[in-house]
């Protein structure tokens, strides 16, 4: 047991810090550095990192060569710890290139992997996923966005909904139902969709945080090419599983919510110190240091050449409940004031108001706590899947 | 990266596993619960002859001469078990104190009895209350709360000495011992209280006053293997049960307030089980962190398995209440096992301490 690095991760961890250290500036706010979305005000400046870092190897770490670097995912892991450490954009391209663009070397042809790949890891293009539905979040299989056949195309109409960056994307992978007569899970076909095309429109969600990055997408008449199909047509749901597989891989990354070191520094600030504060403050740090030790075990198995299995369920399920319940306790902190927004109580509070805000966002995107739990109760723990009447009916014979 | 055990490390886990489930099965556990014996004596003698008990026991005084890892890899089998044996305290506080800090006459005559298990020493560190004195190498007073205090041959205790508080090595079969068996919640986990009336005792050189806070902080991390065990077991026969039973129509299982309440069981024994996993790196190369290491993973154990045993019972419904389901031994042993080193909050304010440390 221990927690160095091999000694090639050493060298490869060194020459990324030092490729750093020289094109970046350290952070001295310690924190983790917030939640992989972004509203996009920070464009430029991400495409301009993101090509910088495509010239030095740093972009699609683990994306095959000759279009990614074609390293292993603990070097991907290493590059994340330590670009965690630098003051760069973050959040435009974490879904682009952690899930979208994957299932394009996965499921695309060579044409699709030669157009498109390496203008993604440079920053040129920027891609979006777009699975979920008014219809279908948890229950995504009950997706109704529509794909008809018509020639050597295939015209999409339908409604997309909490599509991260699609106000700034330029491509998206879209999962369509194409064969009503299949049930649910069968009629589903994965799709490259062009997202400046024709009958694409993207309409801002604000958020109850008042923010907008996410996004609503209405598909009228889409007409995409049969050439843009990412696997065959009906094996939709199989694509996009193997998309939702890359998720796991982003193992560690943390929002930022407030820490216990956070919790503790501001009761101190405020002249608070009893048996209460003693008592929450260790209880969050006991899931702070876990979330960093499940990491840990994370990493030693992708350092074994392993890969993390569904019990990576348990971390987002820790961090987000955490953040909601220790933003609670440090507003309690303050009593009557507690009230007040972060704009009014000065700076030192914005974390405890962002984390308060988007921890209910984190209880539900990427798996809700509940979604969460079947995936330990049904892949971890073997117990039955829940009862589900609609699996082998026709999806068009389903009450709606 | 290697945050686990080494493969060598597994095996003799699994030794250990197969050994058990042999010689430590539930209706021994039983047995021990419905008697006054307060252990399994078959299965310390089978943990000896493992070799678990001198693991960590220099070879030229009887013992495997492993560490750390060994004894935290066998701690989590033997709370697997519920093996009602003083493994924490017979091998983790009293045979780790005399591998630390004993002379050589004083490891020569003891290491070898407690690696072969014919010795079970025990200790008075954790309990508080104990008002002992120390003149001319002998002791008076009381000892409050000793774990295994009728069942032991050795205890290891603080006495206070015209030169200041001593830690001390005390033979339990003599004269002027007297040893008051108390009921406990978890009859397989015995205390006793112990009366001393001139009784010959020898110091142990410690030459460290953090002597006691590190043996107890590497008791609690074994503690934790074990509760960890526990809890895991709990787990897997909430989920056994759930799979079986049938309610409504469909295994009980199925069910999302089931099935979720099994996840969180999951979650919090993963929680304890980094922890434990950190403390065992800790202690076996006694890291700095080892107080914080120790504190988060006594607290996380004992919360996992408090859960873990309260919602087995849950799961199982009416049968869990009854005296004849297993489910009982897991209740007990959980509240037991979290009182074992002192209050939860004295572990939290330890937390909050090294963390205000950090800070500074």
């Amino acid at each position: 047991m221990d927690f160095n690095d091999s000694p090639e991760e050493a060298t490869y961890r060194a020459k990324a810090r030092a490729w750093l250290e020289a094109h970046a500036r350290r952070r001295t706010d310690g924190g983790a550095r917030g939640m992989a979305v972004a509203d996009g005000s920070n464009l430029g400046e991400a495409k301009a990192w993101q090509a910088l870092k495509a010239d030095a190897g740093y972009a699609g770490i683990t994306i095959q060569a000759p279009y990614g670097a074609g390293g292993t995912p603990i070097e991907a892991v290493i590059y994340r710890q330590e670009e965690g450490q630098f003051e760069v954009p973050f959040g435009v391209y974490e879904i682009g290139l952690g899930m979208a663009i994957p299932t394009v070397i996965a499921h695309g042809s060579d044409a699709h992997r030669d157009r498109y790949v390496r203008k993604a890891l440079r920053g040129e293009e920027i891609w979006c996923q777009l699975f979920s539905e008014p219809a279908g979040g948890s229950d995504l299989a009950a997706l109704r966005t529509k794909g008809v056949r018509d020639g050597d195309d295939w015209l999409v109409t339908g409604q997309k909904v909490w599509t991260s960056g699609a106000h700034y994307a330029d491509y998206g992978i879209l999962l369509v139902r194409t064969d009503p007569s299949r049930p649910k899970h069968k009629g589903l076909t994965m799709f490259i969709v062009d997202m400046k095309a024709p009958g694409v429109e993207v309409r801002p969600i604000r958020t109850m945080a008042g923010s907008a990055e996410f996004n609503e997408v209405f598909f009228d008449n889409v007409r995409i090419p049969d050439s843009d199909r990412l696997g065959e047509a009906g094996n939709g749901w199989n694509v996009a599983i193997s998309t939702l597989m890359t998720e796991r891989m982003q193992a560690g990354m943390g929002f930022g919510f407030v820490s216990a070191h956070d919790v503790l520094r501001l009761a101190r600030r405020y002249g608070q110190d009893d048996a209460l504060i003693t008592q929450r403050v260790a209880d969050f740090w006991i899931n702070d240091q876990a979330l960093k030790l499940l990491s840990y075990r994370a990493q030693t198995s992708l350092s074994q050449g392993g890969f993390p299995g569904p019990e990576q369920a348990v971390n987002k399920a820790i961090e987000a409940a955490q953040g909601q319940q220790a933003a609670y306790f440090c507003m309690d902190l303050l009593g009557a004031e507690g009230a007040l927004a972060a704009a009014e109580v000065g700076e030192h509070w914005a974390g405890v108001e962002t984390s308060w805000m988007w921890a209910s966002a984190m209880r539900i995107a990427g798996g809700s706590d509940e979604i969460l739990r079947n995936i330990i109760a049904e892949r971890v723990l073997g117990l039955p899947g829940d009862p589900r009447p609609d699996r082998n009916t026709p999806f068009n014979e389903l009450k709606h | 990266m290697n945050f686990d055990f080494s493969d060598e490390q597994k095996m003799f886990a699994d030794q250990v596993r197969r050994s058990l489930a042999d010689t430590c099965t539930m209706k021994e556990v039983r047995t021990v619960l419905e008697s006054s014996t307060g252990l399994s004596r078959a299965t310390w003698k089978a943990l000896a002859e493992l070799g678990v008990l001198g693991a960590a026991v220099p070879e030229e005084r009887g013992g495997a001469g492993l560490g750390a890892l060994e004894l935290c890899a066998a701690a989590y089998e033997i709370g697997y078990a519920l093996a009602p044996v003083p493994f924490v305290a017979s091998t983790g506080v009293c045979a780790e104190a005399l591998r630390r800090y004993g002379n050589d006459s004083q490891q020569e005559k003891w290491l070898p009895l407690l690696a072969e298990g014919s010795a079970i020493g025990t200790h008075a560190l954790s309990s508080g209350g104990s008002t002992l004195r120390m003149e001319g190498g002998r002791i008076s007073g009381r000892a409050r709360l000793v774990p295994y205090g009728v069942q032991a041959d050795l205890a290891l205790m603080q006495a206070d000495s015209a030169g200041g508080t001593v830690l001390i090595l005390v033979p339990l079969n003599g004269a002027g011992v007297t040893r008051k068996s108390l009921m406990t919640l978890d009859p397989t986990r015995p205390l006793a209280d112990l009366t001393f009336e001139g009784v010959a005792a020898e110091i142990l050189p410690t030459g460290n006053e953090d002597a006691v806070a590190t043996l107890v902080d590497g008791a609690a991390i074994l503690l934790a293997f074990e509760q960890v065990g526990a809890a895991q077991r709990a787990l897997e026969m909430a989920r056994e049960y759930a799979l079986q039973r049938t309610a409504f129509g469909f295994p009980i299982g199925t069910y999302q307030a089931i099935k979720h309440k099994l996840a969180d069981m999951f979650i919090k024994i993963e929680t304890a089980r980094v922890h434990a996993y950190w403390g065992a790196w800790a202690l076996s190369v006694d890291a700095p962190d080892l107080p914080l290491a120790a504190a988060g993973a006594h607290l996380s154990a004992s919360d996992a398995l408090r859960f873990a045993a309260q919602e087995n019972v849950q799961t199982h419904g009416g049968i869990g209440f009854t005296w004849e389901s297993d489910c009982q031994f897991f209740y007990r042993r959980a509240q037991a096992d979290s009182l074992a080193f002192g209050p939860s909050q004295r572990w939290r304010e330890r937390i909050v301490g090294a963390l205000s440390a950090q800070a500074a």
